[in-house]
């Protein structure tokens, strides 16, 4: 629980929102008013702007654009968790192994990450989707995989080549484990917040892949993953005729589902880097900020004289009543001890 | 030089891989592609046969793989990269030749104005660290994590069409001007890049913010910030001289490997826009079947990814003393 209590407010809203829309993939579809590839034919209901009836209106074929926005929220929710796991499990069989088996396997395993790491993915994958294209999710989610692990990898390689030294790795050598327990039962997990923030990213990457691809129609264009219902949208000119309701309730879902993993992972690094911690660390002295990065102020500072407004707002606080006693007492030649600090000077 | 040497021997590798990657998948793929493009152009002449099948493979192409796989790589040394099908019998190096420049000064710009903009916002994030930068942050991540095909529909929706400031779409207004080194060509034409540019530039500024913040904060805490400081140097000297300068080599590393990335959402922006550059020609030739085109323009992405990550490697060389002092030894 502590672990909860110490997370950065921004990882903890990551993860408040990605559990949300983990919830809409599983349970969302429950809730569906439509099919969402029901096609209304009544022309009635072409283009309807949203309403009590249609949540988030109708596509130009009279589909219901809240299921499809459901349903789409569960799909892609879907490929990019898979695409996630299986790159994810591929980056730390490639880094584990790079590291631990060394030399020509280190090299050649290296220069493979590396050269898939300057490789722009995306183009790589419209070329090979391009000649696999209508043949359903499952070569996307291979494809994706296949070119998702690079970046992990290499952040995994070189941690294991640090754990690979310890101590207690030559110590379980020496007492005769094989190679692969070594490495599944010592080393991995020795690495488990890495590999998660490794996931997290992955995930990411997985999200915004099979949505660019779909959107420029490189998928199942009959499954209503969101990026196939940006692309009906893109392609039903829903941009260029005002019918915005087609198009931002999926494109908001993608952006927010986005930004929770982004989040979640920032908050993952100010956990691993405490240096990185937020605002609500840094001190005030008297009502004055004290970067941590300026020198340790000196008193004087600290007292500096107000401005008018300041004046004024700072004769209402609690404050300032003990200032004027002490100013009293002072002035009485009263040689009570100091109850407080000087002016200003508590740290709130 | 020997650190460029080895550098540029890594790209020539990767590019090699990048070609025969592109040799490889036409051939490896279950179907048979060649198929697919005749019963999509049932008038080819024997010569587009010829040619195609020197690109992607089939029954026209005699010898072993490993005759066909030196010719192709011949071919791809000398910018033969064969003859277009959607637009026959163009070569398809021609549309190459139109398409390039409107890409890489697009996203050439819009990149380098973002990683100036992320750096400078990342140094004054990480410096005043916990301040209202830091703040501004999370607006930032939303458009880090949006497709870049989402903010550009949001861009093109509220100040193209609903505010009609700036063109939503193409690269230049074809009815008014031609194109040409006329001020009425480069003033319509810059018109039509703001769009696609902010949006490269919003979407990218959040990451390299981030990453210059926390390497910032990092170096601020080094003993010779600390020095620095009781020394008595300025404010500014300190930032920009001290922290910043030594913060920058990890984030031009990045830049490196960001660049990916950029492009990759550069492509699908295109569409948005019908922006006339790469990404646009590439999502038309894959809708088209237009294989030839489709695996020539992945080359093109792939060998200028590489050159700007040869350039910032220079760059770091040029910049950082202890990657000279390493060459020197």
């Amino acid at each position: 629980m502590s672990i909860w209590r110490n997370l950065p407010l921004r990882a903890k809203i990551g993860v408040f929102l990605f559990g949300f829309f983990a919830l809409v993939a599983i349970f969302g579809p429950i809730f569906e008013p439509f099919n969402p590839g029901f096609e209304n034919q009544d022309p009635k209901f072409s283009l309807n702007p949203p309403s009590l009836h249609h949540l988030l209106g109708t596509t130009q074929l009279g589909e219901d654009v809240f299921s499809q926005v459901l349903t789409g929220t569960r799909l892609t929710f879907e490929v990019s968790l898979l695409v996630g796991l299986i790159a994810t499990v591929l980056s730390v069989l490639i880094g584990v192994s790079a590291a631990y088996l060394g030399g020509i396997w280190d090299d050649l395993l290296s220069l493979l990450t590396n050269v898939f790491l300057v490789i722009p993915a995306l183009p790589l994958l419209i070329v090979l989707l391009g000649y696999l294209s209508n043949q359903g999710q499952t070569p996307t989610i291979i494809v994706l995989a296949g070119l998702g692990w690079p970046w992990g990898a290499r952040v995994i390689r070189a941690q294991t080549l640090t754990i690979r030294n310890r101590d207690f790795i030559a110590a379980s050598r020496e007492t005769g484990e094989p190679t692969w327990r070594i490495i599944i039962f010592e080393i991995i997990p020795n690495e488990v917040s890495l590999i998660a923030a490794n996931f997290v990213n992955t995930v990411l990457y997985a999200l915004g892949a099979s949505v660019a691809l779909a959107f420029i129609g490189i998928a199942n264009l009959t499954s209503f993953s969101l990026g196939v219902v940006l692309y009906w949208a893109q392609s039903g000119n829903a941009l260029q005729s005002g019918d915005w309701w087609w198009w931002i309730p999926a494109g908001l879902v993608i952006a927010l589902m986005g930004t929770s993993l982004v989040l979640l992972n920032s908050g993952i690094d100010e956990i691993g880097n405490p240096r990185l911690r937020a605002s609500h660390e840094t001190g005030r002295i008297g009502g004055h900020r004290i970067w941590t990065t300026d020198p340790t102020p000196v008193l004087s500072q600290l007292t500096a004289p107000r401005g008018k407004v300041g004046q004024f707002a700072y004769s209402f606080s609690r404050s300032s009543l003990l200032d004027q006693a002490a100013a009293k007492n002072q002035a009485n030649g009263a040689t009570v001890a100091p109850t407080k600090t000087p002016t200003g000077g508590e740290i709130l | 030089m020997s650190f460029i040497l080895r550098r540029l021997a890594f790209y020539v590798v990767a590019a090699w891989v990048a070609i025969t990657l592109n040799f490889f998948i036409p051939r490896a793929v279950p179907g048979n592609p060649v198929q697919t493009i005749l019963s999509k152009y049932p008038d080819l002449t024997p010569q587009a046969y010829k040619a195609l099948s020197q690109m992607i493979g089939g029954a026209l192409q005699h010898g072993s793989l490993w005759s066909q796989y030196t010719a192709y790589l011949s071919d791809v040394f000398h910018f033969n990269f064969g003859t277009d099908l959607a637009s026959f019998p163009t070569p398809v190096s021609t549309i190459l030749d139109q398409a390039i420049p409107w890409t890489l000064i697009l996203v050439g710009t819009a990149t380098v104005i973002a990683f100036l903009l992320g750096t400078v916002l990342g140094i004054l994030a990480g410096w005043r660290h916990g301040g209202w930068l830091d703040r501004v942050l999370p607006v930032l991540m939303f458009f880090q994590a949006a497709p870049y095909f989402f903010v550009a529909l949001i861009l093109v929706y509220f100040f193209a069409l609903k505010g009609g400031w700036l063109p939503s779409a193409q690269g230049y207004s074809a009815e008014d001007v031609s194109p040409g080194w006329t001020w009425a060509f480069i003033s319509n034409a810059v018109e039509h890049a703001i769009l696609p540019a902010g949006t490269i530039v919003l979407t990218s500024v959040a990451g390299w913010m981030l990453q210059m913040r926390n390497v910032m904060i990092t170096t601020i805490s080094e003993d010779y910030v600390v020095a620095a400081q009781a020394k008595g140097l300025s404010q500014s000297r300190i930032v920009y001289t001290y922290a910043a300068r030594n913060a920058l080599l990890p984030q031009l590393q990045g830049f490196g490997l960001a660049l990916g990335f950029v492009v990759s959402g550069a492509v699908v922006m295109e569409i948005v826009f019908s922006y006339p550059g790469i990404g646009y020609n590439l999502v038309q030739a894959v809708g088209a079947k237009d294989f030839p085109l489709m695996q020539a323009l992945f080359l093109v992405i792939t060998f200028a990814v590489l050159i700007a990550n040869l350039l910032v490697d220079v760059i770091i060389v040029l910049f950082d003393p202890r990657a000279r002092t390493r060459e020197a030894r």
